[in-house]
């Protein structure tokens, strides 16, 4: 394996060959900071038509990026949506013009705390502005505009991903014709934030994070942001999917080693998880990220609650939830859809039956892929009736 | 049943808004939204049901109509439409409260237990009546609260529910029920059709 700084240095190498956006419109972030001349990563898939009328942009979630589908380039993994996005699949790639990018704050080349302070000329880490979900939608607002779309067809994402598309729509009521947030909140409850501040918690506590410093020496605390990771793997499977998937077994042995190695297969798996990711991921992002998370709040931004923030809308949403999702409940969902229908919007909303907990989004779950399918499709048609009258 | 749906689409004014409770494969919804461009929502428990709704580009909310309807503000529809599900609630009139909460009218139709056919079953036959409209057995019907159209009348006399209009149903035909016919045509008709509110 190659050491950790040649790691880091090969990722820069590679980052400068992706898509990116110089944005230079200057954005005035919530926390009174301003941004400017700075880089939006994105990808495509799919043809845009000449109508301009088969776009969906897809929100990525906490650790995703905006490699949806095919082979991300950086990690040589698959997309972490395949399962959704892909010729013939739910997001037809024939059909649609599929459109992601990484969110500012993030790691794959959009602009975040491992990029250069142009004041210091040494990487931002915790001088990185604090950023919020709205200031995330808005720097991809310049994304859309820049390839001249002007309505979407459907924007989708599911947890994080699901909280941009309802500030999207909330911020830009008339920006897409359909929504699909999936397995999301309008906010974060005392329990997602109390996770994430665990996950915090555990990066800070390893001493080679060193106050966010560790950008300028090359290195990554690994041990810390390996815990994060695990605390989030938990939090995306359900008690039953757990004890399913893992129960008691014991990791390629036959009896208990009577130590603190991974004895048991579950243990195994979240070291597995956790170390990995530290090959792909910024630390100082997953604290910035899950702070942005933390902070939102639908109903705090439109003072008159939930209702007021879905005002005027034109978009017709389906929102879908997991019935075992504990980390964003049906309930939560619910609350959104109640909020849509007592505002007048066009809104459906479909709860999944499964025992994979949140994750179910991103994995082959029959009846969400089809509901999704058949939702979007159905959306196209009414879409390109109402651009023809 | 087919009949059902054109006379419910009749009663609806154009234009409208509605709320279909129990809205299966959106059949009835798809018919309001092409004839009568009413704007339709539907509540459906049934995952498939539910799906083919969305195939079909119509705003459904999965959900249970007995613990779900208070998520609709008071008085934002028009009407609110419950065809043949108000006898397999736990509680009917607790279900009828809330759709006329939310309802500006209400519609509601129910298959009729005063029907000849099925007096005349339980008469001679002595067993519980398996028909067209109601085709379950007594072990594995979700109908819970079986009634008449003359129970369901003297219902919304009693708790000083308005009734606008009703309409017995039986095959193609169909007829006005008044309470100077309602005996007549509680004997004749398989199905009841109310207007409330």
């Amino acid at each position: 394996m190659p050491s950790l700084a040649g790691l880091f240095f090969w990722m820069n190498i590679k980052l400068e060959n992706i898509k990116k956006l110089d944005v230079i419109k200057p954005l005035k972030l919530d926390c009174g900071k301003t941004i400017s001349g700075f880089p939006l990563a994105y990808e495509t898939y799919g043809k845009l038509n000449e109508n301009k009328d088969n776009a969906i942009l897809v929100f990525h979630a906490l650790t995703g990026d905006q490699f949806v589908t095919g082979i991300n380039p950086i990690t040589k993994k698959e997309g972490w949506w395949v399962t959704a996005v892909g010729p013939g699949k739910s997001i037809d790639t024939n059909k649609y013009f599929v459109i992601c990018a990484n969110v500012i704050g993030g790691c794959m080349g959009s602009l975040g705390p491992k990029n250069i302070n142009p004041e210091t000329k040494t990487p931002y880490g915790l001088d990185f502005p604090v950023i919020t979900i709205k200031d995330m939608i808005r720097a991809q607002e310049s994304l859309l505009e820049h390839l001249g779309i002007k309505k979407l067809l459907c924007a989708t994402g599911g947890s994080m991903g699901g909280m941009q598309l309802l500030q999207f729509c909330a911020t830009f009521p008339d920006k897409t014709f359909s929504a699909v947030p999936i397995a999301c909140s309008s906010s974060h409850s005392a329990q997602n934030i109390a996770l994430n501040e665990l996950a915090r918690q555990a990066i800070m506590a390893d001493p080679v994070w060193d106050n966010g410093k560790y950008v300028l020496k090359n290195v990554q605390p690994k041990n810390g942001l390996a815990v994060a990771r695990m605390v989030g793997h938990i939090s995306y499977l359900s008690e039953k999917g757990m004890q399913e998937k893992f129960g008691r077994k014991l990791q390629e042995k036959a009896d208990y080693e009577f130590s603190f190695n991974a004895d048991f297969q579950v243990e195994s798996y979240l070291r597995h998880q956790g170390y990995a990711f530290t090959e792909r991921f910024d630390a100082n992002s997953i604290l910035y990220i899950t702070r942005a998370m933390d902070y939102f709040d639908l109903s705090k931004q439109f003072k008159g609650g939930l209702i007021e923030a879905f005002k005027n809308q034109k978009t017709k949403f389906l929102i879908i939830s997991f019935s075992s999702d504990w980390l964003y409940t049906t309930k939560e969902n619910k609350d959104i859809v109640i909020a849509l229908n007592a505002s007048g919007a066009d809104v459906s909303y479909s709860e999944i039956i499964t025992d994979k907990g949140h994750d179910s989004f991103l994995l082959d779950e029959p009846d969400f892929l089809k509901t999704l399918k058949s939702f979007i499709d159905s959306m196209y048609e009414k879409f390109k009736n109402e651009k023809r009258i | 049943m087919k009949k059902e749906f054109k006379v419910i689409a009749e009663l609806l004014s154009d234009n409208t808004r509605v709320l279909d409770v129990g809205c299966g494969d959106g059949s009835l919804m798809d018919l309001l939204k092409k004839e009568k461009n009413i704007e339709v929502r539907g509540l459906e428990l049934n995952q498939e049901n539910v799906q083919q709704c969305i195939h079909k580009g119509l705003p459904v909310i999965q959900g249970n109509a007995e613990t779900e309807l208070h998520q609709f503000p008071d008085q934002s529809f028009d009407y609110v439409v419950l065809s043949q599900t108000l006898q397999a609630f736990y509680e009917p009139e607790k279900v009828l409260r809330d759709l006329l909460k939310i309802g500006k009218s209400v519609v509601i139709s129910i298959p009729n237990f005063g029907f000849w056919k099925v007096r005349t079953k339980l008469l001679f036959f002595g067993k519980m009546p398996v028909t067209k409209t109601l085709p379950n057995t007594w072990y594995n019907t979700p109908n819970l609260h079986m009634c008449t159209i003359k129970d369901l009348f003297n219902f919304c006399d009693e708790k000083k529910i308005n009734i606008k209009k009703v309409i017995g149903v039986n095959e193609d035909k169909t007829s006005l029920i008044t309470k100077n016919n309602l005996e007549i045509k509680n004997l004749f008709s398989k199905l009841g059709i109310f207007l409330i509110g």
